[in-house]
């Protein structure tokens, strides 16, 4: 269950990071069922359950959710490196994976992002280039509220899960019509749960 | 339009400015950008921000990653966009790493998981308001109104209801909605004309 760290399986790995960054309309998260096949099934460099801590890890920790796949990389040198107990090498290889998956991810599609919104930028009076902004402002409104509305309704049963939904509510109450510090609302949903209030 | 906005000062501001909303962001970065950016530190207008995000979304990438990468390099250029980028992946990559090697499966405990979804319920509740509270600035939309509405409609349907893959939604119903606003667009530059 580890990767043999040849220059030949790194580059593998780039490779098909670096094509996924491409695929990855919608966020990094949406391709993590590809990255599930590749890692664990058809190179088995990674366990079921490190894949799984690795998404529930960066889920709890803050910043953006695509810091999945640096944990992934960290767990694929770890690996290869012999796991915990492989001491100095372990950890380089770690970092070194971590290195790879992160500059595999995001150059791809930075590069591309910044490219075209220059573009768009110094073409921002063109009317195709305004026609796009005016066209896709309601629909990514309207995507805000639906990305809502779906993390609520992955809980959907409504005699356990009301409190989750009354929480849902009143926080969207509380951001819409205060300035409330959003950490306290992030704090108390933590709490709340731990003390399996909610 | 120009609504007394501010601009960040240098690189550093930028790099310490994503930092530390990066870093509030439990369970998604965009209502805490929305938050700081677009009200406390007014570097932009609602009207911006959507623009933005719908460029951000439609672009490859993680959306904040794609967010930071436009509004660094608006105000810098390249290392702006860089210094932005560090801003939004550094201290969170740091926090993530240390997480992974002190607690490693802790994630997995039955508290943590409780704390998580009560977390997550809180971060559906943010996510929500902020799309409530950006419907106001369709009201400067050259679409008009109404059509704004129905279109937010018609996708909130696709995607929280109709389940439809977001490429499809953003392909046929964005990309109509951009064909509207193109013929629109040209009414108005005539309208404009005319009266001068």
């Amino acid at each position: 269950m580890s990767m043999q760290p040849t220059l030949a399986n790194w580059v593998d790995l780039f490779g098909h990071f670096a094509s996924l960054s491409l695929l990855a309309v919608g966020g990094a998260i949406t391709t993590a069922p590809d990255m599930h096949r590749y890692l664990v099934h058809q190179n088995a460099w990674l366990s079921d359950a490190q894949f799984s801590s690795s998404i529930a890890l960066s889920q709890a920790a803050p910043g953006p959710n695509v810091l999945f796949v640096a944990l992934l990389g960290w767990n694929v040198g770890l690996n290869a490196g012999g796991g915990p107990g492989g001491g100095a090498v372990a950890w380089a290889l770690a970092l070194l994976g971590v290195l790879v998956s992160m500059v595999a991810i995001l150059l791809p599609s930075s590069v591309l992002t910044y490219t075209a919104t220059r573009w768009a930028h110094h073409n921002r009076e063109l009317r195709a280039v305004r026609a796009f902004k005016t066209g896709m402002a309601p629909i990514v409104i309207a995507l805000l509220i639906a990305t809502g509305w779906l993390l609520t309704g992955s809980h959907d049963h409504p005699a356990r899960d009301w409190p989750l939904w009354l929480l849902t509510a009143v926080t969207t109450l509380l951001v819409w019509r205060t300035k409330i510090h959003l950490l306290w609302l992030i704090g108390a949903g933590g709490l709340l749960g731990a003390l399996g209030w909610v | 339009m120009a609504e007394d906005l501010y601009r960040p000062r240098s690189r550093a501001d930028l790099f310490w400015s994503f930092t530390w909303l990066a870093l509030q962001g439990f369970g998604g970065v965009l209502a805490v950008v929305q938050r700081e950016l677009v009200e406390k530190k007014r570097w932009m207008t609602r009207e911006q921000f959507i623009e933005d995000w719908a460029v951000a979304q439609i672009m490859p990438g993680p959306n904040v990653v794609n967010l930071s990468l436009m509004i660094g390099g608006r105000y810098f250029g390249l290392p702006g966009a860089v210094a932005a980028l560090a801003g939004m992946l550094a201290a969170p990559l740091v926090v993530v790493l240390l997480l992974a090697v002190l607690y490693g499966n802790v994630a997995e405990t039955a508290m943590a998981q409780n704390a998580l979804r009560g977390m997550g319920a809180v971060a559906a509740g943010l996510i929500t308001a902020t799309g409530i509270k950006l419907i106001g600035a369709l009201d400067k939309n050259a679409m008009g109104i109404s059509l704004c509405i129905a279109l937010a409609v018609l996708t909130f349907v696709a995607i929280a209801l109709l389940r439809w893959p977001l490429l499809w939604v953003l392909l046929g119903v964005g990309g109509g909605a951009c064909l509207w606003a193109y013929r629109v667009l040209a009414a108005v530059h005539t309208l404009k004309a005319d009266e001068t």
